[in-house]
């Protein structure tokens, strides 16, 4: 439909857009080989001796054990109680269950502030201590949506009868589950899980709000950043986050067919419900 | 026999009992699957959302920063009469808005060239190489651009071999105004891509047919069939910047503070959390509203 030169202008308009998404993710990796203290441009040499500085940086481990704990325990509880409505809302028709839906998703649609901010003052008027515990409170909150959104999504795709034929082959419900719908979703498990730790463990925003005096990963960066100190060390601190939430999400990608839904699907397939 | 005696009958015991009445009663099922997250949603974050909404109308104690229920509007007449919160919250609305409109700008071309031409292969390459920086941390992006627009910088150096004079946007409000565009660009794309995909060939080669050319086509046939799609990615576009502080604190300089950012500083270190709260119920206003006329253009169905 579109003519030659349409074409050859779109195609460099493509090129352009993937370029502005790509460089500056290639800069900041190769600033973390800068051997330099100072972050120019043409970088002078390269090293790998700030990965070993880094490492032995009591802070930085410190930061980084917070940051797995949170993910992890905020990822367990996601994935229970995210299953576990996904279930819920699949197999059972009932009143509200558009609101449920729309409910599991405000935190992700909603400006991370206001999630923030509520959960602070929830927090403050309870009197609850901040500490690695509201941190997991925050970083579930969001993270359910994420495994509710792949498990009701694998749910959907896959047909009732084989659950059926399990239970008039005289499987009790634990049985069918067991062999035979968990098998079915388990790929789609994973996948949201490692979705749920990937965006916990780069979470800024809410966590500032929910932390303590302990800080993650990102808060540490965020401060070592404004403060603009230790640089060489944020610089590899920086590189080290991104592999660890770019693998989990092409992990994940890969284990539901390229069918894993992040943010962008998940507020989606709200509005469809 | 029922169904639930044939369990009882099989399995026996309380476990068999347990099972059968379950199975009569579906509703306890579902209740005991849902219960959990719902009332974790309910008990926590929607408590906690009402909670806001309710501190917003309390005040501290100014010598013990203790909070006191009292309620006033004190608050919000404070942000509707001083200029300068006034200002702040204009600043926020208005490059919201500017990045939004960026965003579409930039997302349109390209969401059409991943849907109507590009191969299925390469359409399938594009939507992985959009997605993947949203994965990327958010903190490692935005310092990426502080390293290119500080003085030192990629930026300067790239302008420097073309013989320009250097650019210094390093902490003002065109950094704040290129981060961000940059940051929340995949959410626009993707939403405008979905709905670009969905329109039928058919309606392209009518408007064909009736001696429409390809511009006339594209504004009469296309980006109205497209709309939709881009108001859903706005949505994500404003709100997130609307909600952010992180990059206006970053890669903003004076007097480039966010809603945000007074929120942060008044939780943070005036421990002023009223005046906070109804800081914050500002963008849920301002969404609010949003997603009215969202929903009047038809974005909800478009996502």
């Amino acid at each position: 439909m579109e003519s030659r030169w349409t074409r050859v202008a779109l195609r460099a308009w493509a090129v352009g857009i993937l370029l502005f998404l790509f460089i500056p993710i290639a800069l900041v990796i190769i600033y973390a080989f800068n051997v330099s203290t100072i972050q120019s441009w043409p970088i002078p040499g390269v090293t790998l001796k700030w990965f070993g500085q880094t490492w032995e940086d009591p802070e930085v481990r410190r930061a980084l054990l917070l940051s797995v704990e949170a993910g992890l325990m905020a990822t367990t509880a996601a994935l229970v109680l995210g299953s576990m409505a996904a279930f819920a809302i699949h197999r059972f028709q009932f009143f509200g269950r558009e609101a449920i839906s729309f409910v599991f998703v405000l935190p992700l649609a909603l400006p991370g502030i206001i999630t923030g901010m509520s959960l602070n003052s929830f927090f403050a008027f309870n009197q609850v201590t901040f500490s690695l515990w509201t941190i997991v409170i925050g970083h579930a909150t969001f993270c359910i949506v994420i495994v509710y959104n792949n498990v009701l999504a694998r749910l959907r795709r896959t047909s009732s009868s084989l659950m059926e034929a399990a239970m008039d082959l005289g499987a009790n419900g634990w049985q069918t589950f067991r062999d035979v719908t968990f098998p079915l979703i388990s790929t789609a498990l994973v996948a949201g899980a490692l979705l749920a730790f990937a965006l916990s463990f780069d979470e800024v925003i809410v966590t500032t709000f929910t932390a303590g005096a302990q800080n993650t990963l990102p808060l540490w960066i965020f401060g070592a950043i404004r403060l603009g100190q230790r640089l060489p060390e944020v610089n590899v601190v920086v590189f080290i986050v991104i592999l660890v939430t770019i693998v989990p999400v092409v992990i994940a990608s890969q284990l539901t067919g390229g069918r894993a839904a992040g943010r962008v699907e998940a507020v989606a397939a709200a509005e469809e419900v | 026999m029922t169904v639930g005696a044939l369990a009882r009958g099989r399995k026996g015991g309380r476990v068999g009992r347990i099972q059968a009445l379950l199975w009569r009663r579906p509703w306890m099922r579902a209740a005991l699957l849902l219960g959990p997250g719902l009332a974790w949603f309910v008990v926590i974050y929607l408590a906690s959302l009402v909670l806001l909404l309710i501190t917003a109308f309390w005040q501290i104690n100014p010598f013990t920063t203790a909070i006191e229920r009292v309620w006033n509007l004190d608050n919000f007449r404070t942000l509707v009469t001083d200029g300068t919160y006034r200002l702040i919250i204009l600043r926020t609305i208005g490059l919201a808005a500017a990045v939004t409109i960026t965003d579409a700008v930039l997302a349109f071309p390209f969401a059409y060239y991943m849907a109507r031409v590009a191969s299925r292969r390469v359409q399938t390459a594009l939507f992985a190489a959009v997605l993947l920086p949203l994965w990327a941390s958010y903190l490692a992006r935005v310092y990426a651009w502080i390293l290119i627009l500080n003085h030192d910088g990629v930026l300067n150096w790239s302008l420097l071999q073309l013989r320009l004079p250097p650019a210094n946007l390093g902490y003002t409000n065109w950094a704040m105004w290129i981060v961000f565009s940059y940051i929340w660009l995949p959410f626009m794309i993707i939403p405008t891509y979905a709905a670009l995909e969905r329109i039928p060939q058919s309606y392209l080669e009518a408007a064909a047919d009736l001696g429409a050319r390809q511009g006339r086509t594209t504004w009469d046939v296309i980006l109205p069939l497209a709309l939709p799609g881009i108001v859903a990615g706005s949505i994500f576009t404003f709100s997130l910047t609307l909600g952010d502080y992180v990059t206006p604190l970053l890669v903003g300089g004076a007097g480039s503070s966010f809603i945000g950012n007074v929120v942060y500083s008044n939780v943070g270190i005036a421990h002023n959390i009223p005046f906070a709260a109804a800081l914050a119920v500002v963008p849920v206003g301002v969404m609010a509203l949003y997603l009215l006329g969202a929903r009047r253009l038809g974005a909800f169905e478009a996502m």
